[in-house]
């Protein structure tokens, strides 16, 4: 686990954010190196979703820089394309797009962007669906779907792109609890694969397995960082501690 | 645990699952529940069988039994009762339907309402729509145009001013609902726009459009618009029409647009971006088609409204459908049997604005079907 930051595939410097007077990122500094999984957790409101938009640019920062695979995030419309080709991301409520099927949805992207051919883009869909064990799906459309098959279509419909990060945003906050191990499956078996990833999540189970750093969010600062098995037995924040007693409680 | 006893229960197991009982009933059992439900109910059937019987042995008398349908003699026929005159139409169906048109040449606009009919009613098949149905219909608009025009291939030149009855009233309501839409759209989005500058011009156009009534518009296109340019710079009577007619409806439908697009969650915006799809494409693949499902109801409401607004060129002196029947009733061997002859009108009519509105229904079930959230 190297921390240096010439290797990092995103960097965070010094990253504020306003929405209107309201303070909701604080001096964020952060890397991410190649292949790291880091999980983000705190209060809501924390800053913790707005930090992981800002990153593929679904919001704007203000201040600092975001550095995403050597290519910094600024008003350049070009760079913000770039960055965006190369970092997926998952949604709370998934976003699959209604009105196409499945497949449609895992194949507009590289179709239309990167000019796969269509047979290519299917080909490819179907492998993905494979790995999320929902082929049986494929020509189904979102809403006949589960909460959780969702969740494993978005993913897939993400790695269509063939990204190098993948970003999760509460991706198993929405769902019935019956149905979490099997979206923390598949992001674990993504995890295996060396994807590089941040997840915002309150999946604890999965920080402890899963994540080289788990980093703490309050207020909008990074309260606490540290690899998961300090951070859950260790913490040396008195508000970190206070959390992890609330959210390990029960 | 505790002393006193427990006495919350919930008894485990239950039958295999078995179908709903069915609902009673047929025929009999409806009149009971629907019709003879209670004493005021009772009443208010025998009320209006009362009605009925009536009224509609005297409108059958009137329009069947006593009528006269043929105009072999004149008027004649219908002098000679007091049904309705339905010779009328016979008589003058050909002025009615075509207008000012020259007849020998009816045959060709016709043609053009049966190129215009039937396209539609293919169109309105979802497997048909391909692109091979745009490239059909470009065929058939030249077809249309060069039927309608003339002037080529030995047709004898039938310039618009010419034009008139149902062709016209068809040409009018084509023209406005498939250039409005797309105005529209471009409207609504531009409502959107993050330029100032862009949304001020689209809020400006939308809200004068709306601000005045369609009369004053068509005025403003067919009397005020020449004075002010020069006459070999100005397009015909049709084309100013139409334009005004376009803008009219495409203020309308931006608004219908505006309202769709707003319902779409802006979860659809961010995921299109996220997968790095730009503005135009997120903007026709994925937030276009899903507007459209939403604002079906309410832009097939606009259109209908669009067909039956082709009568305001009348005012302008353009003869459309109705225009036309009203200066063929000008003859005053006839012109006392406007309301049989206006009876026919509202029947086109109807049938065209009931068919489009069974289509959106039907439309609306088909595109939801994938759709169950």
């Amino acid at each position: 686990m190297t921390n240096a930051s010439d290797s990092a595939t995103i960097e965070l410097r010094n990253v504020n954010k306003w929405y209107g007077d309201f303070h909701v990122l604080r001096d964020i500094n952060m890397q991410v190196g190649r292949g790291e999984k880091v999980v983000i957790c705190g209060p809501s409101g924390s800053g913790k979703s707005t930090l992981i938009r800002c990153i593929n640019r679904l919001e704007e920062h203000q201040e600092g820089d975001i550095i995403v695979n050597g290519v910094e995030l600024t008003q350049n419309v070009k760079n913000i394309d770039e960055v965006r080709r190369h970092v997926g991301m998952v949604f709370q409520n998934f976003n699959l797009f209604p009105h196409l099927t499945v497949l449609d949805n895992l194949v507009l992207a590289p179709n239309l962007v990167n000019s796969v051919p269509r047979q290519d883009a299917e080909n490819l869909a179907m492998e993905l669906l494979e790995r999320v064990r929902i082929p049986e799906q494929a020509n189904k459309y979102p809403g006949q779907l589960s909460g959780g098959q969702q969740q494993r279509v978005a993913i897939a419909r993400s790695l269509m792109m063939k990204p190098e990060v993948m970003l999760f945003d509460e991706p198993t906050s929405a769902l019935d609890p019956e149905m979490i191990s099997e979206v923390l499956d598949v992001m674990g078996e993504l995890a295996d694969d060396g994807m590089t990833m941040i997840c915002v999540t309150h999946e604890m189970g999965f920080a402890k397995q899963v994540a080289d750093l788990v980093v703490f969010m309050a207020d909008g600062e990074v309260v606490e960082a540290a690899p998961p098995t300090e951070f859950f037995t260790n913490a040396q924040n008195p508000r970190t501690q206070q959390f992890l007693k609330q959210i390990l409680s029960h | 645990m505790t002393s006193h006893h427990l006495i919350s229960n919930a008894q485990t197991g239950a039958s295999a699952a078995r179908p709903a009982p069915v609902a009673a009933s047929g025929l009999v059992h409806w009149a009971r529940h629907n019709l003879f439900d209670g004493i005021h109910n009772t009443i208010f059937t025998l009320l209006c069988c009362a009605l009925l019987i009536a009224t509609v042995p005297d409108l059958f008398r009137w329009a069947i039994w006593d009528a006269a349908w043929t105009s072999a003699n004149g008027a004649d026929a219908c002098k000679a009762t007091t049904g309705a005159c339905w010779a009328v139409v016979q008589e003058k169906y050909r002025l009615m339907l075509f207008g000012t048109y020259p007849y020998e040449q009816h045959w060709r606009g016709a043609l053009v309402v049966l190129i215009l009919g039937g396209m539609s009613i293919v169109s309105g098949f979802r497997i048909f729509w391909t692109k091979w149905l745009l490239v059909a219909w470009g065929g058939a608009w030249v077809a249309i145009f060069v039927l309608q025009l003339g002037g080529v291939f030995g047709l004898v030149s039938t310039p618009t001013h010419l034009w008139g009855g149902l062709p016209l009233t068809l040409l009018i309501f084509f023209g406005t609902v498939i250039g409005g839409l797309p105005v529209a759209i471009l409207l609504a989005l531009g409502r959107q726009s993050n330029l100032p500058i862009i949304k001020a011009l689209c809020i400006g156009f939308v809200e004068m459009v709306r601000g005045v009534p369609l009369v004053t518009v068509l005025f403003m296109a067919a009397l005020i618009f020449p004075l002010f340019v020069p006459e070999s710079m100005t397009p015909d009577k049709f084309v100013r029409a139409l334009i005004g007619m376009l803008m009219f409806f495409a203020a309308y439908a931006a608004d219908i647009f505006r309202g769709g697009l707003q319902a779409i969650p802006r979860g659809q915006y961010e995921a299109a971006e996220a997968l790095g799809l730009p503005y135009w494409q997120k903007t026709t693949r994925i937030i276009l088609p899903q507007t459209l499902r939403i604002v079906l109801p309410a832009l097939m409401n606009d259109i209908i409204r669009a067909f039956k607004n082709t009568t305001f060129i009348a005012i302008i002196g353009l003869f459309d459908i109705l225009g036309a029947t009203k200066s063929a009733l000008e003859d005053p061997i006839w012109v006392s049997y406007g309301t049989e002859a206006y009876l026919f009108v509202i029947a086109l009519y109807f049938v065209v604005c009931f068919s489009m509105s069974k289509y959106s229904v039907s439309l609306e079930r088909d595109l939801n079907k994938g759709n169950v959230r």
